[in-house]
Protein backbone atom coordinates (compact mmCIF):
# COMPACT_ATOMS: atom_id res chain seq x y z
CA UNK A 1 0.00 0.00 0.00
CA UNK A 2 1.30 3.35 -0.66
CA UNK A 3 -0.07 6.97 0.85
CA UNK A 4 -3.01 7.41 -1.26
CA UNK A 5 -4.56 4.23 -0.09
CA UNK A 6 -3.49 4.54 3.37
CA UNK A 7 -5.70 7.67 3.21
CA UNK A 8 -8.42 6.29 1.04
CA UNK A 9 -8.83 3.51 3.63
CA UNK A 10 -8.97 5.48 6.47
CA UNK A 11 -11.23 8.60 5.34
CA UNK A 12 -14.33 7.72 6.80
CA UNK A 13 -12.47 7.37 10.17
CA UNK A 14 -11.05 11.07 9.91
CA UNK A 15 -14.25 12.82 8.32
CA UNK A 16 -15.81 13.39 11.43
CA UNK A 17 -12.81 14.91 13.15
CA UNK A 18 -10.73 18.12 12.35
CA UNK A 19 -8.03 17.19 10.30
CA UNK A 20 -4.37 18.80 9.80
CA UNK A 21 -3.08 17.63 6.32
CA UNK A 22 0.85 17.80 5.46
CA UNK A 23 1.87 20.17 2.38
CA UNK A 24 2.59 18.64 -0.79
CA UNK A 25 0.89 15.57 -2.09
CA UNK A 26 -0.71 13.97 1.34
CA UNK A 27 -3.02 17.63 1.23
CA UNK A 28 -3.81 17.09 -2.47
CA UNK A 29 -4.90 13.34 -2.27
CA UNK A 30 -6.90 13.74 0.21
CA UNK A 31 -8.46 17.05 -1.09
CA UNK A 32 -9.07 14.74 -4.17
CA UNK A 33 -10.15 11.94 -1.85
CA UNK A 34 -12.84 13.37 0.27
CA UNK A 35 -12.45 16.81 0.54
CA UNK A 36 -14.19 18.38 3.68
CA UNK A 37 -14.49 21.69 5.21
CA UNK A 38 -12.81 19.52 8.70
CA UNK A 39 -9.91 19.51 6.79
CA UNK A 40 -7.16 21.83 7.37
CA UNK A 41 -4.88 21.95 4.24
CA UNK A 42 -1.29 22.64 4.29
CA UNK A 43 -0.17 24.87 1.44
CA UNK A 44 3.29 25.58 2.00
CA UNK A 45 5.17 25.26 4.99
CA UNK A 46 6.91 21.55 5.39
CA UNK A 47 7.41 20.38 9.12
CA UNK A 48 4.57 22.11 10.87
CA UNK A 49 1.37 19.73 10.46
CA UNK A 50 2.45 18.26 13.76
CA UNK A 51 2.54 21.85 15.72
CA UNK A 52 -0.45 23.48 14.09
CA UNK A 53 -2.62 20.36 15.09
CA UNK A 54 -1.19 20.19 18.60
CA UNK A 55 -1.66 23.60 19.25
CA UNK A 56 -5.12 23.90 17.95
CA UNK A 57 -5.68 20.09 20.14
CA UNK A 58 -4.37 22.63 23.30
CA UNK A 59 -6.73 25.28 22.01
CA UNK A 60 -10.60 23.57 21.79
CA UNK A 61 -12.02 20.29 22.91
CA UNK A 62 -12.68 18.63 19.55
CA UNK A 63 -10.38 15.47 18.03
CA UNK A 64 -8.13 16.27 16.07
CA UNK A 65 -5.58 14.22 13.67
CA UNK A 66 -2.24 15.74 12.19
CA UNK A 67 -1.46 13.57 8.85
CA UNK A 68 2.52 14.11 8.55
CA UNK A 69 5.19 12.12 6.75
CA UNK A 70 8.34 11.02 7.65
CA UNK A 71 10.26 13.85 6.03
CA UNK A 72 8.14 16.55 7.56
CA UNK A 73 8.44 14.93 11.03
CA UNK A 74 12.47 15.10 10.31
CA UNK A 75 12.74 18.96 9.33
CA UNK A 76 10.85 19.32 12.44
CA UNK A 77 12.09 16.83 14.79
CA UNK A 78 12.01 19.80 17.93
CA UNK A 79 7.96 18.85 17.69
CA UNK A 80 8.19 15.62 19.16
CA UNK A 81 9.34 16.81 22.89
CA UNK A 82 7.11 19.52 22.53
CA UNK A 83 4.05 17.02 21.80
CA UNK A 84 5.60 14.93 24.39
CA UNK A 85 5.53 17.68 27.18
CA UNK A 86 2.09 19.13 26.25
CA UNK A 87 -0.23 16.03 26.90
CA UNK A 88 -3.42 16.90 24.69
CA UNK A 89 -5.84 14.01 24.53
CA UNK A 90 -7.60 14.73 21.99
CA UNK A 91 -4.24 14.80 19.73
CA UNK A 92 -3.31 12.03 17.37
CA UNK A 93 -0.53 12.80 14.88
CA UNK A 94 -0.47 10.13 12.28
CA UNK A 95 2.78 9.65 10.67
CA UNK A 96 2.45 8.18 7.05
CA UNK A 97 6.19 7.03 6.87
CA UNK A 98 7.15 5.49 3.39
CA UNK A 99 10.87 6.02 3.82
CA UNK A 100 11.04 8.80 1.09
CA UNK A 101 9.98 12.77 0.44
CA UNK A 102 7.08 11.81 -1.92
CA UNK A 103 6.39 15.25 -3.12
CA UNK A 104 9.90 15.88 -4.27
CA UNK A 105 10.10 12.76 -6.48
CA UNK A 106 10.43 9.95 -3.54
CA UNK A 107 14.11 10.80 -2.42
CA UNK A 108 14.99 8.71 0.22
CA UNK A 109 14.69 9.67 3.73
CA UNK A 110 16.83 8.55 6.76
CA UNK A 111 13.72 7.20 8.16
CA UNK A 112 13.41 4.21 5.46
CA UNK A 113 17.33 3.87 6.28
CA UNK A 114 18.88 3.35 9.96
CA UNK A 115 16.57 6.16 12.27
CA UNK A 116 13.30 4.92 13.71
CA UNK A 117 10.58 7.51 14.35
CA UNK A 118 8.87 5.14 16.43
CA UNK A 119 11.99 5.03 18.75
CA UNK A 120 12.77 8.90 18.40
CA UNK A 121 8.88 9.39 19.80
CA UNK A 122 9.33 7.18 22.62
CA UNK A 123 12.87 8.83 23.83
CA UNK A 124 11.24 12.22 23.12
CA UNK A 125 8.82 10.97 26.20
CA UNK A 126 5.67 10.71 23.39
CA UNK A 127 3.78 8.00 25.85
CA UNK A 128 1.49 6.28 23.71
CA UNK A 129 3.30 5.53 20.13
CA UNK A 130 2.01 2.68 17.82
CA UNK A 131 3.86 1.51 14.92
CA UNK A 132 1.81 -0.81 12.33
CA UNK A 133 1.73 -1.76 8.74
CA UNK A 134 -0.51 0.35 6.38
CA UNK A 135 -3.14 -2.26 6.20
CA UNK A 136 -3.79 -1.74 10.27
CA UNK A 137 -3.42 2.19 10.16
CA UNK A 138 -7.88 2.06 9.89
CA UNK A 139 -8.14 0.05 12.65
CA UNK A 140 -5.18 1.12 15.03
CA UNK A 141 -6.81 4.65 14.56
CA UNK A 142 -10.20 4.12 15.46
CA UNK A 143 -8.67 2.46 18.84
CA UNK A 144 -6.47 5.30 19.00
CA UNK A 145 -9.59 7.71 18.83
CA UNK A 146 -11.80 5.73 20.91
CA UNK A 147 -8.99 5.67 24.14
CA UNK A 148 -9.08 9.27 24.48
CA UNK A 149 -5.29 9.25 25.04
CA UNK A 150 -2.89 11.28 22.94
CA UNK A 151 -1.05 8.98 19.96
CA UNK A 152 1.28 8.97 18.03
CA UNK A 153 1.00 6.18 15.33
CA UNK A 154 3.68 5.55 12.82
CA UNK A 155 2.16 3.99 9.65
CA UNK A 156 5.28 2.43 7.65
CA UNK A 157 4.31 2.20 3.93
CA UNK A 158 5.35 1.67 0.52
CA UNK A 159 6.43 4.69 -1.46
CA UNK A 160 4.44 5.80 -4.35
CA UNK A 161 2.58 8.42 -5.61
CA UNK A 162 -1.03 8.66 -7.76
CA UNK A 163 -1.47 11.78 -9.88
CA UNK A 164 -3.37 14.31 -8.48
CA UNK A 165 -3.96 18.00 -8.84
CA UNK A 166 -2.79 20.70 -7.06
CA UNK A 167 -5.18 22.45 -4.35
CA UNK A 168 -6.55 26.01 -6.31
CA UNK A 169 -8.90 27.04 -3.31
CA UNK A 170 -7.58 30.03 -1.39
CA UNK A 171 -5.73 29.55 1.43
CA UNK A 172 -7.52 32.21 3.75
CA UNK A 173 -11.40 30.23 2.21
CA UNK A 174 -9.49 27.19 3.43
CA UNK A 175 -8.60 28.44 6.92
CA UNK A 176 -12.04 30.35 7.30
CA UNK A 177 -14.39 27.40 5.92
CA UNK A 178 -12.03 25.37 8.71
CA UNK A 179 -12.43 27.55 11.86
CA UNK A 180 -15.99 27.42 11.33
CA UNK A 181 -15.75 23.61 11.09
CA UNK A 182 -13.89 23.82 14.03
CA UNK A 183 -16.68 26.35 15.45
CA UNK A 184 -19.68 24.40 14.58
CA UNK B 1 4.77 47.69 38.49
CA UNK B 2 7.62 46.56 37.27
CA UNK B 3 7.41 46.10 33.15
CA UNK B 4 7.23 42.42 32.54
CA UNK B 5 4.02 42.90 34.98
CA UNK B 6 2.82 45.96 32.44
CA UNK B 7 3.72 43.56 29.23
CA UNK B 8 1.76 40.22 30.32
CA UNK B 9 -1.12 42.44 32.25
CA UNK B 10 -1.64 43.65 28.19
CA UNK B 11 -1.46 40.77 26.77
CA UNK B 12 -4.06 39.31 29.24
CA UNK B 13 -6.10 42.65 28.76
CA UNK B 14 -6.49 41.61 25.06
CA UNK B 15 -7.40 37.84 25.52
CA UNK B 16 -4.19 36.49 24.44
CA UNK B 17 -4.30 32.98 26.57
CA UNK B 18 -1.59 31.02 24.36
CA UNK B 19 2.07 32.08 24.10
CA UNK B 20 4.79 30.33 23.00
CA UNK B 21 8.14 31.38 23.77
CA UNK B 22 12.14 30.45 22.77
CA UNK B 23 14.09 32.71 25.35
CA UNK B 24 16.60 35.44 25.42
CA UNK B 25 18.01 36.66 28.20
CA UNK B 26 16.37 40.17 27.61
CA UNK B 27 12.99 38.49 27.74
CA UNK B 28 13.70 35.95 30.89
CA UNK B 29 11.23 38.46 33.17
CA UNK B 30 8.62 38.11 30.82
CA UNK B 31 8.50 34.50 30.23
CA UNK B 32 8.71 33.72 34.29
CA UNK B 33 5.61 35.84 34.56
CA UNK B 34 3.45 34.24 30.96
CA UNK B 35 4.67 30.90 33.31
CA UNK B 36 3.04 32.37 36.42
CA UNK B 37 -0.25 33.30 34.72
CA UNK B 38 -3.25 30.94 34.88
CA UNK B 39 -5.01 32.88 32.06
CA UNK B 40 -1.98 32.00 29.78
CA UNK B 41 -0.81 28.60 28.29
CA UNK B 42 2.25 28.41 28.17
CA UNK B 43 4.12 26.42 25.82
CA UNK B 44 8.16 26.32 24.92
CA UNK B 45 8.84 25.77 22.04
CA UNK B 46 12.43 24.33 20.62
CA UNK B 47 12.73 26.61 17.35
CA UNK B 48 10.41 29.19 16.69
CA UNK B 49 8.81 28.31 13.33
CA UNK B 50 7.60 25.20 15.16
CA UNK B 51 6.04 27.55 17.42
CA UNK B 52 4.33 29.95 14.14
CA UNK B 53 2.98 26.43 13.64
CA UNK B 54 1.70 26.02 17.49
CA UNK B 55 -0.11 29.64 17.34
CA UNK B 56 -1.68 28.79 14.26
CA UNK B 57 -3.43 26.25 15.61
CA UNK B 58 -4.53 27.80 18.43
CA UNK B 59 -5.76 30.52 16.45
CA UNK B 60 -7.68 28.77 14.34
CA UNK B 61 -8.83 26.55 17.48
CA UNK B 62 -10.40 29.73 18.72
CA UNK B 63 -7.41 31.54 21.15
CA UNK B 64 -5.27 34.37 20.38
CA UNK B 65 -1.55 33.74 20.25
CA UNK B 66 1.54 35.10 20.75
CA UNK B 67 5.01 34.49 20.03
CA UNK B 68 8.19 35.64 22.13
CA UNK B 69 11.60 35.36 20.26
CA UNK B 70 14.75 37.19 19.51
CA UNK B 71 15.20 38.81 16.78
CA UNK B 72 17.53 36.15 15.04
CA UNK B 73 14.59 34.05 14.74
CA UNK B 74 13.47 36.43 11.68
CA UNK B 75 16.27 34.54 9.73
CA UNK B 76 14.86 31.17 10.84
CA UNK B 77 10.92 31.62 10.06
CA UNK B 78 10.35 34.02 6.64
CA UNK B 79 9.41 30.48 5.13
CA UNK B 80 6.83 30.27 7.83
CA UNK B 81 5.64 33.67 8.47
CA UNK B 82 4.67 34.02 4.40
CA UNK B 83 3.54 30.78 3.23
CA UNK B 84 1.78 29.92 6.57
CA UNK B 85 0.80 33.12 9.22
CA UNK B 86 0.77 35.75 5.70
CA UNK B 87 -0.91 33.46 3.46
CA UNK B 88 -3.82 32.41 5.93
CA UNK B 89 -4.20 35.84 7.06
CA UNK B 90 -3.58 35.07 11.06
CA UNK B 91 -2.91 37.62 13.39
CA UNK B 92 0.28 37.29 15.18
CA UNK B 93 1.61 39.60 17.85
CA UNK B 94 5.88 39.06 18.10
CA UNK B 95 7.35 40.32 21.16
CA UNK B 96 10.80 40.42 20.05
CA UNK B 97 14.35 40.78 22.14
CA UNK B 98 15.87 43.15 19.38
CA UNK B 99 19.78 42.11 20.53
CA UNK B 100 22.54 43.30 18.72
CA UNK B 101 21.92 47.17 19.09
CA UNK B 102 23.30 49.77 21.50
CA UNK B 103 24.71 48.32 24.35
CA UNK B 104 25.06 45.02 22.96
CA UNK B 105 28.16 43.06 24.91
CA UNK B 106 28.23 40.12 21.98
CA UNK B 107 29.40 41.16 18.52
CA UNK B 108 28.03 38.33 16.78
CA UNK B 109 24.57 39.62 17.53
CA UNK B 110 24.97 43.10 15.61
CA UNK B 111 25.48 40.46 12.33
CA UNK B 112 21.16 39.51 12.27
CA UNK B 113 20.73 42.94 13.80
CA UNK B 114 21.90 44.59 10.76
CA UNK B 115 19.03 43.14 8.24
CA UNK B 116 15.76 43.06 11.13
CA UNK B 117 14.15 45.79 10.19
CA UNK B 118 14.82 45.37 6.53
CA UNK B 119 13.73 41.58 6.77
CA UNK B 120 10.82 43.01 7.91
CA UNK B 121 10.11 46.17 5.78
CA UNK B 122 11.22 43.18 2.82
CA UNK B 123 7.74 40.89 4.46
CA UNK B 124 5.86 44.08 4.88
CA UNK B 125 5.20 43.24 8.69
CA UNK B 126 4.33 46.33 10.55
CA UNK B 127 7.25 46.61 13.12
CA UNK B 128 7.37 48.76 15.97
CA UNK B 129 10.68 49.78 18.25
CA UNK B 130 10.39 50.01 21.70
CA UNK B 131 13.64 51.58 23.07
CA UNK B 132 12.50 53.74 26.10
CA UNK B 133 10.58 51.86 28.89
CA UNK B 134 7.46 54.61 27.97
CA UNK B 135 7.42 53.07 24.18
CA UNK B 136 5.83 50.06 26.22
CA UNK B 137 2.46 52.44 26.73
CA UNK B 138 1.97 51.45 22.91
CA UNK B 139 2.17 47.79 23.43
CA UNK B 140 -2.03 47.68 24.15
CA UNK B 141 -2.59 49.63 20.65
CA UNK B 142 -0.23 47.54 19.06
CA UNK B 143 -2.17 44.12 20.16
CA UNK B 144 -5.34 45.92 19.37
CA UNK B 145 -4.17 46.69 15.81
CA UNK B 146 -3.17 42.81 15.23
CA UNK B 147 -5.96 41.06 16.01
CA UNK B 148 -8.06 44.29 13.74
CA UNK B 149 -5.68 43.25 10.43
CA UNK B 150 -5.07 39.17 11.16
CA UNK B 151 -1.74 39.79 10.61
CA UNK B 152 2.01 39.05 11.89
CA UNK B 153 3.22 41.98 13.79
CA UNK B 154 6.36 43.18 14.96
CA UNK B 155 7.89 44.75 18.02
CA UNK B 156 11.23 45.02 19.03
CA UNK B 157 12.74 45.76 22.30
CA UNK B 158 16.46 46.82 22.50
CA UNK B 159 18.65 46.49 25.68
CA UNK B 160 17.92 50.21 26.35
CA UNK B 161 14.15 49.52 26.82
CA UNK B 162 14.86 46.37 29.55
CA UNK B 163 17.99 48.40 30.73
CA UNK B 164 21.02 47.23 29.49
CA UNK B 165 22.14 43.51 30.15
CA UNK B 166 22.95 43.46 33.37
CA UNK B 167 26.18 41.07 34.52
CA UNK B 168 26.60 40.06 30.99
Amino acid sequence: MIRSDVLRDIAPVIRDHLVVCNIGLPSQELHLLDDQPTNFYMLGTMGLSSSIGLGLALAQGKKVISIDGDGSVLTNFGTLPTIANNVADNYILLIIDNGSYGSTGDQPTYAGKKTSLTAVARACGCETVIECQASETKEVLEKALASNKMTIIVCKCESGNIKVPVITMDPVVIRDRFMKAVQA
Amino acid sequence: MSIHTKIVDDLVANDISFVTTVPCKQLAGVIDEIEARPEIYHIPSNKEDEGMGLCAGAFMGGKRPAIIMQNTAIGVTINTLATLTQFYRMPLPMLISYRGELREPVACQVEMAVHTKALLNQLNIPTYHFHKESDANELDAILKYTFMCNKPVAILTDASFWGGYGDQ
